[in-house]
């Protein structure tokens, strides 16, 4: 029978514990992908392969984002490059800024200002360039920025109940949209350059081979930052909602909730881990561009999720570098084939593995290992037999 | 402006029309506060309509829905509900992924906001009003297993378990026996008429010995309109009713 501390909340401590974790199995994992990203990789790979790994490690963030509002509450974005490079572009307008003093640029007709405005006969800041010339006004700017444009682009259609499919596409027009106003402003933004030569921040080299090995332990403790910032969320009541809401939209309204908000916030949450990995992505590989937040970098965002596995926080993390890597290998050794690879790879975690490479861990490899050991520990729960039921969610 | 009134619900002149078709027309309906009301007609007769003019997912064309005298017809759904007004769907409406306590805590009135939902915490007061829905639904010492291994009576019952736990003051359901057994059936019987000494309900089965056992007033609904209220055994009587019932 029950008692009532089965289900009360714990103390603060064991609370976080299990929020943060679930479970000794979920500290191992964990640990697990610490140790692999702050000990594995920085004594395994040289210095340039390092730093392609926390350029892969920019794009987590993004998936880490979707796993929250497309894997756990149903709402598929093919947008997010929007975000990366709301947050990607703040850090360059500030990096740019500070590589723009006036000594540096004194051959330019008008000295201090970026170069590429110079070269479109633009002679005076514009008002929209000042808060980047502080660092902290640019930091908070990484938030607020992505944050208020998720919430302009989204209030209106979730208001209006526009999800699915619908929404899905609405916001890759959005990303188009902004890759053209890139594109098209090129002596605010730097056009289909995009912004370059970006060298220090604060006065910090950013180019040189310790400033990037820093910068990857920065990334890296980030990302763990807001993984476990992730795990928190989905563990409250708001989590629980949201994924009922994924599958039941019309019984979380008759239990009382205004789900337009619901939405809205995890939209904006996601939007933002996406932003704060734009913007390591702009200090790791020093410069931003269009195409790297239009539409094609958008669905590769949503690949990397889904071959990670959509509900998963730390598989989306291995999905990123794991597809990242692979085109890496693959472009360099064979360039014209790797595309067909990469789309045969899709179609085939689309059609045989819904829950990506955590799926694969958590249906098959896991059973397999507590074969090995038979015995297990009670606190994991048994492996699901739902495997073939896969709900699709993009409605 | 329709004045006020000491029902609990008093539906007047209510009209839907999708597309020219009226598939409720000009319904006037009162429900007096601990009621239990059945309504009954064939299919197609605009009883699941009339459900979902209430509860707000549906937006009625003309007429008015007052409930304790506020106006239901411009709120939204969750201003519906957290006035007080409850509803349980046709088909099973539960969160198979979470398990049946959670799928309870989901509808606790506290905590429904977005900040509220981030800072709500299971206390004791929380877990005490779950376990007494949870026996009350013949469920309690099922709470961890997920709800989608519940057969299909239990999920009803979980159903309305997640209604109970709003607690609301009208409480609304939509073929709450379909797919029991007989057996279940006695049970959510039963289960009614004790949620019923607390709180108003309407009803919509089609399966007329339930209806026989549970009901105080049958409200009988046809192509939209009501074609007859009464007691049980009257509107079985009726020539009409049999007429719409059998006729075809």
């Amino acid at each position: 029978m029950n008692t009532l501390s089965n289900h009360t909340d714990s103390s603060f401590g064991k609370l976080l514990y299990e929020r943060l974790f679930k479970n000794k199995e979920g500290v191992i994992a964990f640990i697990l992908l610490a140790v692999v990203l702050l000990l594995v990789f920085p004594l395994c790979l040289n210095t340039f392969r390092l730093n392609l790994t926390g350029k892969y490690l920019c794009y987590a963030f993004v998936a880490i984002g979707l796993v929250m509002c497309w894997g756990n509450a149903g709402i598929l974005s093919l947008g997010q490059g929007m975000f990366f490079g709301a947050g990607g572009y703040c850090m360059a307008m500030f990096l740019k800024l500070e590589a723009s003093d006036p000594e540096s640029t004194a051959i330019q007709s008008t000295p201090g200002i970026p170069d590429f405005m110079d070269w479109n006969q633009v002679t005076e800041l514009p008002w929209f360039w000042f808060p980047f010339k502080s660092f902290p006004l640019t930091i908070a700017l990484i938030f607020i920025l992505p944050a208020v444009l998720a919430f302009l682009l989204s209030v209106f259609y979730f208001k209006g109940r526009v999800t699915g499919v619908v929404f899905a596409i609405l916001t890759q027009s959005m990303v188009a949209c902004l890759w053209y106003f890139i594109v098209g402003n090129q002596g605010f933004f730097g056009g289909i350059n995009g912004i370059t030569d970006l060298r220090t921040l604060n006065g910090w080299d950013i180019r040189t081979e310790s400033a990037q090995k820093t910068l990857y332990y920065v990334c890296s403790i980030l990302l763990l930052f807001c993984i476990l910032v992730s795990r928190y969320v989905l563990s409250t009541r708001l989590g629980r909602v949201l994924l009922a809401q994924r599958d039941k939209e019309m019984r979380v309204r008759f239990s009382g909730y205004n789900l337009t908000l619901f939405r809205i916030f995890i939209f904006c949450f996601a939007a933002v881990l996406s932003a704060i990995g734009g913007a390591m992505f702009t200090l790791q590989v020093g410069f931003m561009s269009p195409n790297l937040v239009g539409i094609q970098p958008s669905i590769d965002m949503v690949i990397f999720t889904a071959v990670g596995g959509r509900e998963s926080l730390l598989g989306a993390v291995y999905g990123a570098l794991a597809v990242n890597a692979a085109k890496t290998a693959f472009s360099e050794a064979y360039p014209t084939l790797w595309m067909f690879l990469y789309g045969a790879t899709f179609i085939i975690i689309v059609l045989y593995l819904p829950k990506g490479l955590a799926g694969l861990y958590d249906d098959h490899i896991k059973k397999w290992i507590f074969k090995l050991k038979p015995k297990s520990d009670s606190g994991t729960t048994p492996p699901s037999e739902d495997l073939e039921k896969e709900v699709p969610y993009a409605k | 402006m329709p004045s006020n009134t000491d029902f609990l619900l008093a539906i007047e002149g209510l009209t839907v029309s999708f597309d020219g078709f009226k598939a409720v027309d000009d319904l006037t309906l009162y429900l007096s506060k601990g009621e239990l009301r059945v309504i009954i007609g064939p299919n197609g007769a605009g009883k699941t309509t009339v459900l979902d003019l209430i509860s707000g997912k549906t937006r009625a064309t003309s007429g008015s829905i007052r409930y304790n005298n506020t106006e239901l017809t411009t709120m939204s759904e969750h201003q519906i509900v957290r006035a007080g007004v409850g509803r349980k769907f046709q088909t099973p409406s539960i969160y198979e992924k979470l398990t049946v306590f959670e799928n309870l805590e989901i509808s606790y009135p506290w905590g429904r906001t977005v900040l509220g939902s981030l800072q709500f915490r299971r206390s004791e007061k929380v877990v005490e009003r779950i376990y007494e829905v949870a026996k009350e639904i013949f469920l309690d010492d099922m709470l961890d297993e997920q709800a989608e291994l519940l057969s299909h009576g239990q999920k009803q019952w979980l159903e309305i378990g997640m209604l109970l736990v709003q607690n609301p003051d009208l409480v609304m359901l939509d073929e709450p026996v379909a797919g029991m057994t007989a057996k279940e059936r006695d049970a959510t019987a039963e289960l009614l008429r004790k949620i019923a000494k607390e709180r108003s309900i309407v009803i919509i089965e089609h399966d007329m010995d339930f209806v026989a056992k549970i009901a105080d007033q049958v409200t009988v609904l046809h192509l939209g309109k009501i074609l007859k209220e009464g007691s049980m055994d009257e509107v079985r009587n009726d020539p009409e009713v049999q007429e719409v019932y059998l006729g075809h």
